[in-house]
């Protein structure tokens, strides 16, 4: 039976010194799928990444990749291909002579030379392929550095961070580029720090806290693993709003602004399940008061990545009335 | 979207190493630094062989100085001299110092892992990558130089070390082997810089590894360190070619400084090799450790250059400083001899040989409270010799400067028309003398005529 598993990782462990970067990750990518890589800074994304492109070595556990068991350092199998932390360029050498320079050192599975000219067009570079790499935006080396991925048609992309310094349409462009790649059977795994990057691409993602996973799965189930939210609301009349809130079963009014709120004194910020929000947004209308904005402080994905790695503790609001 | 099945891929075979050595030209021959460096190789011995030529004051410091304005050739042996007191270190810095640090620097390392799949075919890429673009540098500054002074000198005989008259003929292929024979050291210090720049990474130091060795072994060679201890630093590979320019060669020095060089350039790129091999790529942060490199680099080479020092004094039992007074008195009697009879010559005086001269000297070092050894400015000697039916033997006096490394420089103090004036007065005009001043050397490794002290 052939293997439906791009990535196949059991228990795998990885230390420096006494610093533990992985500890019993267990990874299943299926093959076709775009799957984030998400976590805290530290939280052993890097260190997974490179284990993935073979730059390191677990010291424990067992990893295959495209069906072939990988034991050794840079014994990833063919197809496999990917940047960690940053791409690597040669500044000195020209967009299009960095991308020649690698594809001769590679060989395709069809023999078929790559075309570098449409590489570059497929990232948006065509223009600036003369250019040498030592005046390129960050933006532009990303996705110089995903084209340089892309060499030799990867069955897998492992790819760190590869929307960073893009600007939206730039961001747009990697992004196809990444899907049309899922389209055609290949996988994809990225880190980011950013949920709506994730949200927008990846069918999973696995959170990975100090070294563990914490959550693997869809999009959808993680958000789900976030209890209630906090939710932003501005009304014409804040006063009389708050002392509708305190009416509302379940609702609880939170003390304080968070971090992520916009500083608007008219701004209060309520915490209950949806229902109780429902019944809010009624009793406002009812009292005559116009509500400017209902909106979570913190979108769902992102909310669910601080309550599962522990780090919304530090941001989170009191109770207004325990505060008093 | 729904998971799809994926064929079991094959392990991947790292890339050809041809073609990680095409890779790590290209970018060495894309760096406008390495670009500039090759020009100015190209030109500037020519250049400076030409200008220099046309001066009436001539660098007389360096060997065959003096005889810049005569012959073409003279001028390609002095940018020699220079090449190994710091041109050949400075430009291994350039090159292999610079060729594993730039990854570092420039943050590319797991990229190019992930692209061969394998560190030591990255090694030899580079190391390779790094020999070819030093040797072309190499060759430029021997065709420039030679060009420079056969252009506006051309093509004239010049004397040897030991004053034989050498055709244009001899004197290109003595040329010619003279800077082959400082390719081996100038790999030695290639492989220090491959060392310097694997174990310390971004650090500067490692990039100027091969200039701070030159210096440090520089200041070795100017003081009076034992013979064995001399001949056993690739520095002393660099003046090897002078035993070429005697008849016969004293070739000991010379091929001492090619093994012992390539004991060196085998050493450091082994401990180069071990130090990349056993690194660890995911740390990006790394810049090596001093430490690291005083253990696992620098140690096993002291360690190569005590065990070559023993064994130099087991080989040739060469001690102390491997200048006396016998070989003094021999290669100065040489030398006169062969330079008398140029002067000779160029006088249009009878015909006479060397053989027919029977000339001796005898030197003395700082007068009787000083021993008769080793390097100075203070020794004095003076050389007789008879001509062909005379009864009387003539005497000339010289001040010889004796440098540690075996070269002297003897200025003549008398009678003038021997050797007390810089020109002759030949028929077609006057003519530097070559009995005023000259340049000659004593082989250090050689023995032979202890016993006779």
């Amino acid at each position: 039976m052939q293997p439906t598993a791009a990535i196949r990782a059991r228990g795998v462990s990885k230390t420096f010194g006494d610093v533990i970067a992985l500890d019993e990750v267990d990874l299943d990518v299926p093959a076709g799928q775009i799957h984030g890589l998400v976590g805290p800074n530290g939280a052993g994304k890097t260190t997974l990444l490179g284990v993935l492109l073979g730059l390191a070595v677990p010291d424990g556990g067992t990893l295959e990749m495209l069906g072939t068991p990988v034991g050794r350092a840079l014994a990833v199998p063919g197809g496999v291909a990917g940047f960690v932390e940053a791409p690597g360029l040669y500044p000195t050498l020209t967009a299009r002579q960095n991308l020649a320079a690698l594809a001769a050192l590679r060989n395709r599975a069809d023999g078929r030379p790559d075309d570098v000219d449409e590489l570059l067009d497929r990232v948006g570079l065509h223009e600036v392929a003369g250019d040498p790499v030592r005046g390129f935006s960050l933006g532009m080396r990303q996705r110089l550095g995903l084209a340089a991925a892309l060499l030799g048609d990867p069955r897998l992309l492992v790819l760190d961070e590869p929307a960073n310094g893009l600007d939206p349409a730039g961001k747009r462009q990697v992004h196809r580029v990444l899907t049309d790649l899922a389209d055609a059977g290949a996988t994809v795994v990225l880190s980011s720090h950013r949920m709506d990057d994730l949200a927008a691409l990846c069918d999973e993602v696995t959170l990975l806290s100090t070294g563990r996973v914490v959550f693997s799965g869809p999009l959808g189930k993680l958000s789900a693993e976030t209890g209630d939210l906090d939710h932003r609301l501005v009304t014409t009349d804040p006063e009389r709003a708050r002392r509708v809130v305190r009416t509302v079963p379940d609702l609880r009014l939170l003390a304080g602004r968070t971090s992520l709120s916009s500083g608007d004194e008219r701004e209060l910020v309520v915490r209950g399940p949806e229902a109780a929000l429902d019944d809010l947004v009624v009793r406002l209308v009812a009292a005559g008061i116009a509500i400017r904005e209902l909106g979570p402080v913190v979108p769902p994905l992102e909310a669910a990545f601080l309550a599962l790695t522990g780090a919304d503790l530090a941001t989170q609001p009191a109770d207004e009335e325990s505060a008093r | 979207m729904t998971a799809t099945a994926v064929a079991a891929a094959p392990e991947v075979q790292p890339v050809a190493l041809r073609r990680v050595y095409r890779f790590e030209l290209v970018k060495l021959t894309s760096q406008w630094r390495l670009r500039l460096v090759f020009l100015a190789c190209l030109l500037a011995p020519g250049i400076y062989t030409a200008v220099v030529s046309a001066q009436t004051s001539l660098p007389a410091d360096a060997v065959y100085g003096r005889w810049m304005n005569q012959s073409g050739w003279a001028g390609s042996l002095v940018i020699l001299v220079f090449m190994g007191t710091l041109v050949l270190p400075l430009l291994t810095c350039v090159v292999a110092g610079d060729v594993f640090a730039v990854e570092d620097r420039i943050g590319t390392w797991r990229h190019l892992l992930v692209a061969v799949r394998s560190p030591r075919r990255i090694f030899v890429a580079k190391a390779l990558a790094a020999l070819t673009v030093t040797m072309v540098l190499l060759a430029a500054l021997a065709v420039s130089s030679v060009a420079g002074g056969l252009i506006s000198i051309g093509s004239h005989p010049l004397p040897g070390l030991d004053g034989h008259l050498m055709g244009p003929g001899a004197l290109a292929r003595t040329v010619l082997l003279a800077w082959l024979s400082i390719v081996p050291p100038t790999l030695a210090f290639s492989a220090v810089g491959l060392l310097g720049s694997v174990a310390l990474g971004r650090s500067p130091l490692g990039l100027l590894m091969p200039v701070v060795l030159a210096l440090v072994l520089e200041g070795v060679q100017l003081m009076p360190v034992p013979v064995a201890l001399r001949v056993a630093l690739p520095m002393n590979a660099f003046i090897g070619y002078r035993g070429l320019l005697t008849t016969p060669g004293q070739l000991g020095p010379l091929w001492t400084g090619v093994a012992v060089s390539l004991a060196w350039t085998m050493l450091a790129t082994f401990l180069a090799y071990r130090l990349f091999v056993r690194r660890d790529f995911t740390d990006l942060a790394h810049d090596g450790s001093a430490r690291h490199l005083v253990v696992a680099g620098l140690a096993p080479l002291v360690g190569l250059t005590a065990a070559t020092a023993v064994g130099v004094v087991a080989a040739t039992g060469a001690t102390g400083s491997g200048i006396d007074r016998p070989k003094l008195e021999d290669a100065l009697a040489t030398s006169f001899s062969h330079l008398y009879v140029l002067q000779t010559e160029e006088l249009h005086r009878p015909e006479v040989t060397e053989e027919q001269l029977h000339t001796t000297a005898t030197c003395d070092k700082g007068g009787d409270r000083v021993e008769d050894l080793g390097p100075g400015a203070d020794w004095r000697c003076v050389v007789t010799w008879t001509l062909p039916g005379a009864t009387a033997t003539g005497t000339a006096i010289y001040q010889l400067d004796v440098a540690a490394d075996g070269r002297y420089v003897a200025d003549g103090d008398g009678p003038k028309e021997v050797n007390g004036f810089f020109q002759i007065r030949t028929p077609t005009g006057d003519a530097p003398n070559p009995l005023w001043q000259f340049d000659g050397f004593v082989d250090l490794l050689d023995n032979a005529r202890k016993g006779q002290q």
